[in-house]
C-alpha cells in the first residue's frame, strides 16, 4: 500500500468518531425539545445549557476532524 | 494522484508572516499580532464611544455597549454568584477578545489569531493559573480537599484523587484545543470547498455549472462559522466562569 492510499484510509478511519458525536448531539437536542415541550416557560434557561452541551460535544467531532486534516494535509 | 494536478493546500492559510514593512520585520510583528491589536482597538472604541453619550434613552452604539456589558454581567452573576462581580473585567476581556478574534478572522484577507494553538493555549493557561491562585487565596491549603469530593468512601481515594487531579490538569488542554480546533476546522473547510470550486472550473463549461455546488456550500458554511465564532467565545467564557465558580465555592 502506498503512503497516499494509507493516508486516505487513515483519515477515513479517524472520522468514525463522528458517529458517536452524532448520537450525542441527537441526544442533547431530543432532551432539549422534550424539556421545552414539557415546560415551555423554562425555554430560556434550558436553551443556554443545551447550546453549551452542543458546543462541548461538537468539540469532540472537531478533534477527530482535526486529526483527519492533519493526516491528509501534512 | 497525477502530477501537475492542483492539490489542496489547506494549512497554508495559517502561516505567519510579518507586516508593516521593515519595522514589523525587526520586531517580528506578524499579521496575528496586528489582528490582536485591531480587535483590542475595536473593543476599546466600541466601549469608549458607546459609553460617552450617557443618554437615558441609548442610541445605537450605547445600546450595543450596554448589551455587551449586560450580557457578561448576567453570565458572571448566574454562573459564579455574587462573588463573581470581581471577575467581571477578566471574563469580559476574555470573551470579547476571543469573539472579535473569531469574527475578524472570517473577513476576507484577514487572519484568525485564535486558530493558533499558541494563542489559545496562552489564554487557557492564564485562566487555569488565575483559577488556582484564586482558590488558594480564598481557601488556603483547604483547596486540596477539592481533589477528594465530600462523602466519597476513603477506601476509593487512591483512585479518585489521581482522576480528579488529571481532570483538573486537563482543563486547559481541552479549553485551548476546543477553540483552536473549531477555528482551524472551519477555515480548512472553507479552503477545501474553495479548492473544489477552482478544480471544477478547470474542467470547462460543465465544471462552471458544477462549481455552483461548493460555492453554495461555502455560503452556508459562512453562516455556520458566524454561529461557531460566537458560540466558541461564549463556551470559553462560560467554562472560565464554571472553573471560577469551583475555585470560589469548592464543589
Amino acid at each position: 500500500m502506498d503512503v497516499a492510499a494509507a493516508k486516505a484510509l487513515g483519515a477515513g478511519i479517524a472520522v468514525i468518531a463522528l458517529a458517536g458525536v452524532g448520537i450525542g448531539i441527537g441526544n442533547i437536542f431530543s432532551a432539549l425539545v422534550s424539556s421545552v415541550a414539557r415546560n415551555p416557560s423554562a425555554r430560556d434557561q434550558v436553551f443556554g445549557i443545551g447550546i453549551l452541551g452542543f458546543a462541548l460535544t461538537e468539540a469532540v467531532a472537531l478533534f477527530a476532524l482535526l486529526i483527519a486534516f492533519l493526516i491528509l494535509f501534512t | 494522484m497525477a502530477a501537475g494536478e492542483p492539490t489542496i493546500d489547506a494549512l497554508g492559510q495559517f502561516k505567519l508572516h510579518t507586516v508593516l514593512g521593515p519595522i514589523g520585520r525587526s520586531v517580528n510583528f506578524t499579521q496575528s499580532n496586528l489582528l490582536m491589536v485591531v480587535s483590542g482597538a475595536i473593543i476599546l472604541g466600541l466601549l469608549y464611544f458607546g459609553a460617552r453619550p450617557r443618554a437615558v434613552v441609548p442610541g445605537r452604539l450605547q445600546a450595543a455597549a450596554e448589551l455587551m456589558y449586560d450580557f457578561i454581567a448576567r453570565l458572571v452573576s448566574d454562573q459564579i454568584g455574587d462573588e463573581g462581580r470581581r471577575f467581571f473585567p477578566f471574563v469580559f476581556t476574555l470573551f470579547f477578545f476571543i469573539l472579535f478574534g473569531n469574527l475578524l478572522g472570517l473577513l476576507p484577507y484577514t487572519f484568525t489569531f485564535t486558530s493558533h494553538i499558541a494563542v489559545t493555549a496562552a489564554l487557557a493557561i492564564l485562566v487555569i493559573v488565575l483559577v488556582t491562585v484564586v482558590a488558594l487565596r480564598i481557601h488556603g491549603l483547604h483547596f486540596f480537599s477539592y481533589f477528594f469530593p465530600k462523602g466519597a468512601p476513603v477506601l476509593l481515594s487512591p483512585i479518585i484523587v489521581p482522576v480528579e487531579i488529571i481532570s483538573y490538569l486537563s482543563r486547559p488542554v481541552s479549553l485551548s484545543i476546543r477553540l483552536f480546533a473549531n477555528m482551524v476546522a472551519g477555515h480548512v473547510m472553507f479552503e477545501v470547498f474553495a479548492s473544489f470550486m477552482v478544480m471544477m472550473a478547470g474542467a470547462g463549461a460543465i465544471g462552471y455549472l458544477g462549481a455552483v455546488g461548493p460555492l453554495a456550500l461555502n455560503v452556508v458554511l459562512m453562516g455556520f462559522e458566524l454561529l461557531v465564532a460566537c458560540l466558541q467565545a461564549y463556551v470559553f467564557a462560560v467554562l472560565t466562569c464554571i472553573y471560577l465558580h469551583d475555585a470560589v465555592h469548592l464543589h
